[in-house]
């Protein structure tokens, strides 16, 4: 389907084996934890099955043909990916395990930079520099900013996050100052569903002389994303949840930068030379890629992002926002129900995380797993946040291009059984 | 209803009235646990007396304070009304047997004998994501226990 014809979700769900699941007991899965994983359609199972079916073979090492073909598949999809976020060119495409491991990566890179050659200098972190997260986190774009203070000597500030759920400006100047080294902050909140201003804390990073990474884990499945929009100069996001398989993320970063930053694991494949005494290193992106790579899952990768391109990013986009609005106004009337994050669908995904009165929200999702509804319960690997809004977790649903207005009201209808259950 | 197998009457009786509930004093002992999956937490302290009779410590009291669902906060008030007033080594037993039941994935008939009201549970060692819910004050009174027997000296 194209996405400039009209969007039939129903036609999407065929797409999605899947989603003719029954669960506890018979139920139709309703399944609302699409910004844990999505699910993944055909195409990108298939793509994957042909791939072991018909070319598997090591990459970039295999003079026999099966690795040539394996080599094309691989880098293909870093070209797909490439094109598919704005970069430059394919250089600037580094495959990763996943975003916490595109943000390790540039994280202990930095402290590499330590004891690395001059052309690092601007990466090398110590006592008086800082780097600056926000409040609204994922752990894995807090964690690794922790303990590379730790190793460096520098300092973690954040920005804090106002009670409906936004990134609190008030005091950037205080921030953001000649001693940020750098600024990582997510693009959209994996709980809030909060999309920051990302440009503009940008381009006030950069004229403090900062670098920015931004964690796009839960807006690359959901929106166009343009590297150069957003004017960042590290970017992270993850194949399984854009419809694609686990074991692959993907670190893009500017050429410049990939070519001075010092390497994070050293191994096979990375190197330009190797005697017992030294190593030099291979040309990004190579020199970020270590051991053999999740072949397949890149293949099964490139595959999803066909697939999403083809739905149309714009029509996902458009369709998840009628989705939002009906959600927001659906639970406004589930009685002691308190949203966390923006009440308005306004700059807002489809997170949408929630606590209600008198039931835990591990209780809460117990209720609506027994009527088939799939949401997560927890702090969601973002318990500052939580402890922010004075909540130990929250229950979260989310959606993605093949949820239904119907799947909605059937959580809403879950819900009143748990009040009813627990009151 | 399906859910009635984990949210057994006793266990909602529990949750919605729990025994023995808040921190008192004395105590030799105080832990703090958390699930880190799900941030729940508990504050739990162990009273240990040696007026068993037998030449063994009793369990005197444990009194606690918790941030949770359902599952561990009953969990932890059936645990108060099994183990304040037996004897150490019986409360151990106790202990066993309910973590045997937990990891039992449903298979395991539950003595009756020995768990009392904690054989409400079994049902909830069908869910592997709640088993650490189950199991958090029954860990934080194991670990307390330990540092009470060990003269409170480790921390």
């Amino acid at each position: 389907m194209s996405a400039a014809t009209t969007f039939d979700v129903e036609r999407v769900r065929k797409d999605f084996p899947i989603l003719d699941r029954q669960v506890r007991d018979g139920r139709p899965l309703v399944y609302l934890d699409s910004a844990n994983t999505s699910q993944k359609p055909r195409q990108v199972v298939d793509a994957v099955s042909e791939f072991y079916e018909r070319h598997n073979a090591n990459i970039h090492r295999a003079t026999h043909q099966l690795g040539e073909e394996a080599t094309e598949a691989y880098e293909g999809a870093r070209i797909k990916v490439g094109q598919f976020i704005g970069a430059a060119d394919e250089t600037e495409i580094v495959f990763t395990k996943n975003v916490s491991e595109a943000i390790n990566l540039v994280a202990y890179a930095m402290s590499n930079a330590a004891t690395s050659h001059a052309s690092a200098e601007r990466f090398r972190l110590g006592p008086g520099d800082e780097v600056v997260i926000t409040e609204m986190e994922h752990h894995s774009n807090i964690v690794p900013w922790q303990m590379l203070c730790e190793r460096t000597g520098a300092t973690l500030r954040w920005f804090a996050v106002t009670e409906d759920g936004r990134l609190d400006l008030s005091d950037i100047d205080d921030l953001l100052t000649e001693r940020t080294r750098l600024v990582a902050l997510s693009h959209q909140s994996n709980v809030l569903g909060t999309i920051n201003p990302v440009r503009t804390i940008a381009d006030r990073a950069h004229a403090a002389g900062a670098l920015v990474l931004v964690d796009a884990a839960q807006s690359v499945p959901h929106m166009p994303v343009d590297v150069a929009a957003l004017g960042v100069d590290f970017l992270g996001f993850t194949g399984h949840k854009v419809c694609g398989p686990t074991g692959i993320g993907v670190l893009w970063g500017r050429r410049e930068l990939l070519d001075a930053l010092p390497p994070f694991l050293g191994g096979g494949e990375m190197i330009e030379s190797v005697s017992l005494e030294r190593a030099t290193y291979a040309q990004p992106p190579h020199k970020f890629e270590a051991g053999t790579m999740p072949i397949a899952q890149a293949v099964g990768l490139d595959a999803a992002i066909d697939y999403v391109s083809e739905v149309g990013l714009d029509a996902i986009r458009a369709h998840e926002r009628e989705l939002l609005a009906y959600a927001l106004d659906a639970l406004a009337t589930v009685d002691g129900l308190r949203l966390l994050g923006p009440t308005e669908p306004v700059d807002r995904g489809t997170a949408i995380s929630f606590v209600m009165d008198d039931v835990h929200p591990h209780d809460v999702s117990q209720v609506l797993d027994a009527e088939g509804v799939a949401v997560r319960a927890g702090h969601h690997c973002a318990r500052p946040l939580h402890l922010r809004y004075g909540v130990p977790a929250s229950t979260r649903a989310s959606f993605y291009l093949y949820t239904t207005t119907a799947e909605i009201d059937a959580m809403v209808h879950a819900l009143d059984v748990a009040k009813r259950y627990f009151s | 209803m399906q859910l009635d197998s984990m949210y057994q009457e006793i266990i909602l009786d529990h949750y919605k009235h729990p025994h023995h509930k808040g921190l008192r004093e004395p105590y030799d002992a105080e832990v703090h646990h958390v699930n880190p999956t799900c941030g729940d937490e508990v504050t739990l302290r162990v009273k240990l007396s040696d007026s068993a009779g037998n030449g063994g410590p009793t369990i005197a009291d444990v009194s606690y304070d918790t941030i949770g669902c359902s599952i561990s906060q009953a969990s932890t008030s059936v645990l108060t009304d099994l183990l304040i007033g037996k004897p150490l080594d019986h409360a151990l037993r106790v202990q066993e047997e309910f973590l045997a039941l937990m990891q039992s994935k449903g298979q395991v008939e539950p003595d009756d004998d020995v768990l009392e009201d904690a054989v409400a549970f079994a049902g909830v060692s069908k869910y592997p994501a709640r088993i650490k819910c189950a199991l958090l004050g029954w860990m934080a009174w194991k670990d307390a226990t330990a540092q009470a027997v060990n003269g409170g000296k480790i921390s």
